[in-house]
């Protein structure tokens, strides 16, 4: 209620988020300005593409996002059960093999994806940057999957991880980076380097929502620089 | 399960079994993807400009 008694109203053109002004000032309106102007809702989430999108070669990204998913759901069971769970349980078993199945699909899809785009040149009219991004992800996952098959508390990952050590070992990094540490193999295979992959995968999906998919090679309407 | 899986090799190439035919899958599954066709809702919308 009102001073004078009469019920108050609200103006939902007044409460609700506005654009931001060109005269405001401060970090965040700066902040805001640049993402308005470089991601605004219509690009982040499109409900209309290109014709050229429709072709299964535009589904590899997806189902290699969706892989990543499994990969870390299965990835929480098993750090949350342990080694002496998930090799002598049944529901052990079907985690393990999930989370194994999981990154053969990641990695087979992430390389088809890879194809495509390196086919298509997905790197032209400013996407640079999106490609540069995709190859760090690559790199960082070979490194997530190596920590991972040494870790597997097998005689299978300590075969590799001897040999793992001799090969890192002639590169000068084997004190840095030791195969034979399970601690830092470990925490760098639940911690650091999933987390980067999956902020670097959120990244890159925010670059192709920001600049939209390559037009194909062969558009007429091909942008010139 | 257990024993080595057979490798093929030829010339320089060494290379096991199952990733050959892994490689060969991913291969199928590429050329695949560019010519089937992909279902569509609706009718076509316009070239985005």
């Amino acid at each position: 209620m009102s001073d004078d008694g009469a019920p108050v109203t609200i103006d939902s053109t007044v409460t609700a988020p506005q654009s931001v002004a060109d005269d405001e000032t401060g970090w965040t309106a700066s902040v805001r300005r640049r993402v308005e102007k470089t991601l605004p809702i219509t690009e982040l989430l499109p409900t209309k593409q290109p014709a050229y999108i429709g072709s299964w070669v535009y589904v590899f990204g997806v189902v290699t996002i969706a892989a990543l998913f499994w990969l870390v759901i299965s990835g929480v069971v098993l750090a949350f059960f342990g080694s002496a769970w998930w090799h002598v349980s049944s529901v052990g078993h079907f985690f393990n093999s999930t989370h194994f199945w999981s990154v053969q699909m990641f990695f087979i899809f992430m390389v088809l994806h890879l194809w495509g785009q390196f086919w298509g040149a997905g790197w032209r009219d400013g996407r640079a940057k999106t490609w540069m991004v995709g190859v760090v992800i690559f790199s960082i996952s070979v490194g997530t999957a190596f920590t991972g098959y040494v870790i597997q508390q097998n005689f299978d990952s300590q075969w590799i991880a001897i040999n793992a050590k001799d090969a890192i070992n002639s590169t000068g990094f084997g004190g840095l980076f030791n195969a034979l540490n399970f601690g830092q193999m470990y925490g760098l295979h639940v911690m650091l380097m999933p987390i980067g992959v999956t902020l670097l995968v959120v990244l890159h999906i925010i670059q192709v929502r920001a600049k939209g998919v390559v037009r194909p090679i062969d558009d007429p309407f091909q942008v010139t620089p | 399960m257990d024993a080595p899986a057979p490798y093929i090799h030829w010339g320089f190439i060494l290379i096991s079994l199952p990733n050959f035919v892994l490689i060969c899958v991913m291969v199928l599954l590429f050329v695949a993807a560019l010519v089937a066709p992909f279902p569509s809702h609706g009718p076509k919308e316009p070239r985005d400009e």
